[in-house]
């Protein structure tokens, strides 16, 4: 099929809209309420373009047709976009030094183009109230642009904590009272007009970083994405200059959760192992993931008894480090909103003790390294400190979708038969497909295993058939995570976790048990049934309400 | 003949305002391929001075409903839904049919936003194409008429259709109500027929009583459109302002705020003429907006009322 922009013509499939067919093809369309993760909502009305013969369309919902004949720009489709682009900064409370878009906002930079003044209409949201939802989620409703975005994700979520409701005539964005937020954030990066944001930690870590006694972990996720908030190209790995710059803002020590994220393997793989062996409480879920614990907690408690006991990455190495160094603040970097409030949960306190003090996102982080004048991309790289360095490739790829599975299975395998895996690139456990399946034989047993993710995807899903089951709340899994850098889409997600799989296949050693900084873990620190219990399992259930 | 044949035979055309051809739009649901089909009566009439609907149903609600067991049949549907207005109550038998009490405002009444409403979504419009004659109710071709189209259709089944349709008349007049009368009939003649012809300087608005285009008498000769309302005002006693004033507030607060021409637009007209403080220039912008990028026909038709009256009256 073949339609015509601009007196040019481009091929193109039947079902496409027009709007993605001139982008492919580098003719620049401005949408700002298009989400390609969502259907088009239609909203902003600013994508519009005309169809010969027909009129002024919206090129985000309009399908091609063949020998479709489309102009871009006209004198009228400037004025109908200039009009619509006041009218939506009429509703929109300017705060662009605090906002996750800063110097990425599409909505500034089409008032520059279009050369419109942002207040020719009195701000009609003055005053609208900011909403907060548990420790990890700020809605401030005066920067609504009401496209809606944010109603559509958190029910693709499956949630559906945000909704519509009519007040002084008009439809607004409010939460559902009688349902809880999971704090997974995918409504922040949906959001094309920063009116949701994290709690920021960012003012608590800067104090506490000029007592000199800071220790930063960050997520296998952050060293692929971080590279975005300084203009690096998607997918950039960036592990040491991050290393670098956080001790450039007055860090002791910098850790890798990858690190960790082997432990919570080993500990995982012996519990499925137990699980397998009694056949008990099949199928084993994953808890990485804290949003999708809450979820399980607040909306599936039949499910709690299937969640392994382990402990997330983050956590256990914040134990380990309270455990061995000398009265640390541990700061958590994170691509995540939820674990912002994971670490609030009372029963992973060791002696009275949080294993992490602070979370900070990964825009956070972004945003505190800018303010600090910090030229990322022209630093040298620096080494992780000891004793816990080097991660292996199992615990990188933890940041994606489907690789707390493929380090377990790998890890599993080997304890199970005594064997390596053949192959371990397990590549049906990849990607961005929203449910994932796998068979695998060890020794005499065939474990089915699937991987979710996408939160909204386990609604309906027939867990029963399988023996462990990974879940993560956000789409494509950590590197997709409610505290990365803006903007995503399926693309990006597919950028950030190549570069961890490139990661984890150059590493010599890719399995968690063969980790040396594991080993030397356990015989230092993890050394009795006690200890390991302590720093990495906890129990579930007692966190409906907060 | 059948009914299909009778229909085309009538030229009966849809009475919620489209005026869409009713052969046409049943043949389309009878051709479309479904595991369901569905007739909707749009009861909705939620436009001011509009009440043309509210007296079919008192008065003729079997007529209707035959209309409606005819469509049934006609596409084989599993369930009829009449789509009712809050604020009307049904005084007789509906036989099979599922009366849906609409909630929500103005926009409710858009064809698209009412089966959203009746699947138990918040009202408002999709995108079209898919029309709801191929992708309708429960995403099953879905075959919607108003109260009055259904109601001809049973006349026409019995032969009994004369070309007739009802005007809802009101405003300045001394004989307010609803008049069956010829559909080519010019409003003027209406009017005099009706003893309502005003012996007074006035304007009309016709087609929807708020969203109807103002008319002048000289330009009376032409029969009614729309949904086929007349209101009269007088000229000397009308503050067109305040009469402004209420047709803005009812498309602000009426509207689905889906989209932002009619979302901000909408409310940035109420707040001029509430204010009585009108940028010319920026409400011009608005209307441009509104009638070139809304997502929905409501939101195109919302500057026909203020710029026909600015441009005949003010």
């Amino acid at each position: 099929m073949k339609i015509k922009i601009n007196n040019k013509e481009f091929d193109c499939k039947k079902g496409e809209v027009i709007l993605d067919v001139a982008l492919r093809n580098g003719i620049k369309i401005p949408a700002v309420c298009r989400h390609s993760d969502l259907e088009p909502q239609n909203s902003c009305r600013l994508c519009l373009i005309e169809i010969k013969g027909k009129g002024i369309y919206t090129s985000c919902s309009t399908k091609v047709e063949n020998g479709m004949e489309v102009t871009t720009e006209s004198a009228e489709i400037k004025r109908l976009r200039r009009v619509n682009l006041e009218l939506l900064f009429a509703q929109h409370i300017e705060q662009c030094n605090e906002c996750n878009w800063s110097y990425k906002c599409r909505l500034l930079k089409l008032a520059k183009n279009y050369n419109i003044k942002i207040t020719k209409f009195n701000d009609r949201k003055k005053g609208f109230p900011t909403h907060q939802f548990g420790p990890s989620i700020i809605f401030d409703s005066s920067k609504c642009i009401d496209c809606k975005n944010c109603i559509a994700m958190c029910q693709k979520q499956g949630v559906g904590f945000l909704e519509i409701k009519q007040k002084d005539g008009f439809f607004c964005t409010v939460s559902n009272k009688e349902k809880e937020c999971v704090y997974c954030g995918q409504c922040i990066t949906h959001c094309p007009s920063g009116a949701f944001e994290e709690v920021s930690s960012i003012k608590e870590v800067e104090n506490v970083l000029k007592k000199g006694n800071v220790i930063f972990q960050f997520a296998p996720a952050i060293r692929s994405s971080i590279g975005e908030e300084f203009g690096l190209p998607y997918g950039s790995i960036t592990t040491g200059k991050l290393v670098t710059a956080l001790k450039k803002l007055g860090a002791k020590k910098v850790f890798d959760v990858s690190f960790s994220a082997d432990i919570t393997t080993i500990e995982e793989g012996k519990e499925l192992i137990e699980r397998l062996s009694k056949n008990k409480n099949l199928p084993m879920f994953t808890s990485c993931c804290p949003s999708w614990v809450r979820y399980v907690e607040v909306y599936r408690p039949e499910l709690i008894k299937h969640l392994t006991s382990v402990r997330s990455p983050h956590i256990i190495l914040g134990g380990l480090i309270k455990m061995s160094e000398d009265n640390p603040i541990v700061v958590s970097i994170m691509p995540c909103t939820s674990k912002k409030y994971e670490v609030t949960r009372e029963e992973l306190m060791i002696d009275g003790v949080k294993p992490v003090d602070y979370v900070l996102t990964t825009r956070e982080i972004g945003r505190m390294i800018r303010k600090n004048k910090i030229d990322f991309d022209q630093l040298e790289e620096s080494e992780l400190d000891y004793p816990w360095g080097e991660p292996t490739g199992a615990g990188v790829i933890y940041g994606a979708s489907g690789g707390v599975m493929e380090s377990a299975l790998r890890t599993v395998y080997q304890k199970m038969t005594g064997k390596r895996l053949k192959d371990i690139n397990l590549k049906a456990v990849r990607g961005l497909k929203g449910v994932k399946e796998a068979e695998i034989e060890i020794g005499k047993r065939k474990v089915k295993v699937a991987i979710i993710n996408g939160l909204g995807n386990i609604e309906g899903f027939d867990y029963k058939k399988y023996d462990y089951i990974e879940v993560m709340a956000c789409p494509g899994g950590c590197i997709g995570g409610g505290g990365q850098p803006i903007p995503i889409n399926n693309e990006i997600r597919k950028k950030r976790a190549e570069s961890l799989y490139n990661i984890d296949k150059k590493k010599k050693i890719r399995q968690a048990h063969e980790n040396p900084f594991v080993e030397k873990a356990y015989k230092e620190y993890l050394n009795n049934k006690k200890i390991i219990h302590k720093i990495c399992h906890t129990t579930y259930g007692n966190n409906k309400n907060k | 003949m059948d009914i299909l044949e009778k229909l085309k035979a009538s030229e009966l055309k849809g009475r919620g305002g489209g005026a869409f051809s009713t052969a046409l739009k049943w043949e389309l649901v009878k051709k479309a391929k479904g595991k369901n089909k569905y007739v909707i009566c749009n009861a909705s009439e939620g436009e001011p001075n509009v009440f043309k609907d509210k007296y079919i149903l008192d008065n003729y609600l079997p007529d209707v409903i035959n209309g409606i067991n005819l469509a049934v049949d006609f596409i084989k549907a599993k369930d009829a839904y009449i789509y009712l207005n809050k604020n009307y109550n049904l005084k007789g038998s509906v036989g099979k049919c599922i009366v849906f009490k609409k909630t929500s405002g103005y926009i409710g009444g858009e064809e698209t936003a009412a089966v959203e409403a009746i699947e138990g979504k918040r009202a408002e419009p999709r995108i079209k194409p898919p029309f709801l004659t191929e992708v309708g109710l429960f995403n099953c071709p879905t075959l919607m008429n108003n109260v009055e189209t259904f109601y001809y259709v049973s006349k026409i089944d019995k032969g009994e259709y004369n070309k007739t349709r009802f005007y809802s008349i009101n405003g300045d007049v001394s004989n307010e109500g609803v008049y069956e009368l010829p559909i080519d009939m010019p409003i003027f003649d209406i009017l005099k027929q009706t003893g309502n012809y005003p012996d007074f300087d006035f304007f009309a608005q016709v087609g929807g009583g708020a969203s109807g285009e103002i008319m002048l008498p000289q330009e009376l000769k032409v029969p009614a459109f729309g949904a086929g309302s007349i209101t009269i005002y007088n000229k000397k006693t009308t503050d067109i302002y305040a009469l402004m004033e209420k047709w803005a507030e009812f498309f602000h607060t009426g509207n689905c705020d889906k989209c932002t021409p009619c979302r901000e637009g909408a409310f940035r007209i109420y707040e001029m003429i509430k204010n009585r403080d009108i940028n010319y220039e920026v409400l011009d912008d608005i209307f441009f907006n509104l009638k070139k990028s809304s997502f929905c026909a409501l939101g195109r038709s919302i500057p026909l009322p203020f710029e026909s009256l600015i441009k005949k009256v003010k």
